[in-house]
């Protein structure tokens, strides 16, 4: 719980990234751990919003796509720089999340589901169909490179810093949020809304807010998406991508942040190494996640510290044992 | 009487066709304890909630010493010195004991978001001075020992202690206790009676009580209200209500059934 603990957790978590690439060989691997990266900074977003506040949201891939074609369009056919342009995608989404939160948080469970079940929808939609804007289901193409203040990032290494550099910033602004009155605010309203109202919480401007947070996460992840493959397309941004962001914060344990982005870079690598078994990969995909709910209810954050205080117990015997003997 | 400082004037709260309280009128009096009693379905709670925001009242206003609260929703109330505790018990299970009531000064000890979200040097003395008061009231109800646990691992009676330090936190002016000692037994009930007392004492409180167990109302009340059928049927000190026919008839029934 504590946070020294965390910050600990993180810069061990940043120093792993910074040493990966050289280790990795080839490129292919280069572009799954930045993935992996981006999806982490969702998950992350996604576990502040769904395993403390208690608040549902199925529509998650559409505010990642949202901040990306926003991104996409400025840049590319209107020409704004691109740091200019990625802030936009950011604030862009960041607003009509506010937009959609204002009404849809309103709802509770099965019901904000629904609600931002068919926000995400609509978006996809959108995606599809305004082909003048976006182009369409084949995609958007040409899309200018990350560059910053005139500096181009040339080389993908350099974006993946880029890109790591950013999700220690939000993973930093998570751990802060959850180690204060904000954190406790949230964790209070997702247990009983009344005591938190009866303890001068304002319950719609926290739900709001970290609805609004999440969505920024996601945005910050669309932007660099965009920037980074230079081309985007609406089948990324579905409702299946809206479901596995869930998965992936599920599978990590709910509540923890750590476990969100474990739960992230799981479930981004997983499809990679089965693509080996062709025909029935999609199955032992399951399988797998199966079996881990079954074992590991609460999820991969939980079991970690299950094992961890089992190996404890272990060496413990062991040296009271020493001492009998 | 004292100085009233709470003021409920002509409340009506209506459920459908159900009317659960009409016309009833309740002064609270700075620094006294005001029971509310009455047999089951008399309204007791839908008043508390009524009083708290969470029921909208269909009649009647509101007052806070000098704030009228007739239209603040209910986490303005509480900002505004009107604590209250829950009958079944509305802990946050996800937290630890002292997170609990460190939650309870959330609307006391303020700092903007963006400080938080930085985690500033402000912040981290504010997150220190909240912790410090919370560990404070703890140790005023007697669960500093167990400021680390679970709020969910503990055992019921402490659990209703918790509820009480976590309302406790937030420094009422005015605290609204909803059957506090429901599910305690007998001893649980004198240590909560003497703590509510000594809580009156030590943080200057105003206290409206509901309570089925008329011993505790008896003991520590100042003044009682009545209610039966959603209406005020009598009021006055614990003798005077103890003697009312009215209130005898309500609670034994009528000679005449």
């Amino acid at each position: 719980m504590g946070y020294g603990r965390d910050m600990r957790w993180l810069c061990g978590l940043l120093v792993l990234l910074v040493l990966a690439p050289p280790l990795l060989g080839n490129n292919y691997y280069l572009t799954v751990l930045t993935m992996c990266c981006l999806n982490a900074m969702i998950a992350v977003g996604l576990s502040l919003l769904v395993g403390h506040a208690g608040q549902i949201s199925l529509g998650h891939a559409g505010f990642y796509g949202l901040a990306a074609y926003t991104t996409a369009a400025l840049s590319t056919t209107l020409g704004v720089p691109v740091g200019l342009s990625m802030l936009a995608g950011v604030g862009v989404t960041s607003g009509v999340a506010a937009l959609v939160g204002l009404p849809a948080l309103k709802l509770k469970g099965h019901y904000l589901a629904m609600a931002t079940l068919g926000f995400g929808v609509i978006l996809s939609i959108l995606f599809n169909e305004t082909v003048a804007v976006t182009g369409g289901p084949s995609g958007f193409t040409g899309i200018p490179r990350l560059s910053l203040f005139g500096v181009e990032f040339t080389s993908d290494l350099s974006v993946y810093y880029f890109i790591i550099a950013i999700l220690g910033l939000v993973v930093w602004l998570s751990f802060n949020i959850l180690h204060s009155r904000v954190g406790r605010a949230l964790r209070a309203l997702h247990t009983s809304e009344k005591a938190a109202q009866a303890m001068g919480i304002d319950i719609a401007r926290y739900k709001l807010f970290i609805f609004i947070v999440s969505a920024a996460f996601a945005g910050l992840a669309g932007v660099l998406y965009a920037h980074y493959l230079t081309f985007i397309a609406p089948a990324s941004f579905g409702f299946l991508f809206s479901v596995q962001l869930i998965v992936m914060v599920v599978l990590g344990g709910m509540t923890s942040v750590p476990g969100s982005i474990v739960g992230a870079f799981f479930l981004t690598v997983l499809p990679e190494f089965l693509r080996a078994f062709e025909s029935i990969e999609i199955l032992l995909f399951g399988g797998i996640l199966v079996l881990c709910m079954m074992y590991l209810p609460d999820g991969l954050a939980g079991g970690f510290h299950r094992l961890w205080r089992l190996l404890g117990r272990l060496v413990y015997v062991r040296h009271s044992g020493e001492d009998n003997g | 009487m004292a100085e009233p400082l709470l003021l409920c004037t002509d409340v009506g709260v209506r459920f459908g066709g159900l009317q659960a309280l009409s016309g009833v009128d309740l002064v609270a009096g700075q620094g006294e304890i005001t029971a509310v009693i009455g047999p089951n379905g008399a309204g007791k709670t839908t008043l508390i909630n009524a009083i708290s925001g969470m029921v909208a009242a269909e009649r009647g206003t509101f007052r806070l010493g000098a704030d009228d609260i007739t239209l603040a929703p209910a986490h303005e109330r509480s900002r505004l010195g009107l604590v209250r505790t829950f009958q079944n018990l509305e802990i946050f299970s996800n937290m630890t004991v002292l997170e609990n009531v460190m939650t309870g000064c959330h609307a006391r000890l303020r700092i903007g978001a963006w400080q938080s979200l930085l985690h500033t040097r402000a912040s981290q003395a504010m997150e220190k001075t909240i912790r410090n008061e919370a560990l404070e009231v703890l140790d005023f109800v007697g669960l500093f020992e167990l400021a680390k646990y679970a709020a969910k691992d503990l055992p019921f009676g402490k659990q209703r202690l918790l509820e009480l330090a976590r309302a406790l936190g937030a420094r009422p002016r005015l605290l609204l206790l909803d059957e506090p000692a429901a599910g305690l037994n007998m001893s649980e009930t004198q240590v909560l009676a003497d703590l509510i007392l000594r809580a009156r004492e030590h943080f200057n409180l105003s206290i409206v009580l509901v309570e089925h167990d008329m011993d505790l109302v008896m003991r520590i009340s100042d003044q009682v209200l009545v209610l039966c059928f959603g209406q005020a049927i009598s009021r006055g000190t614990p003798a005077q209500v103890q003697r009312d026919p009215h209130v005898i008839s309500a609670y034994l029934g009528d000679d005449e059934d």
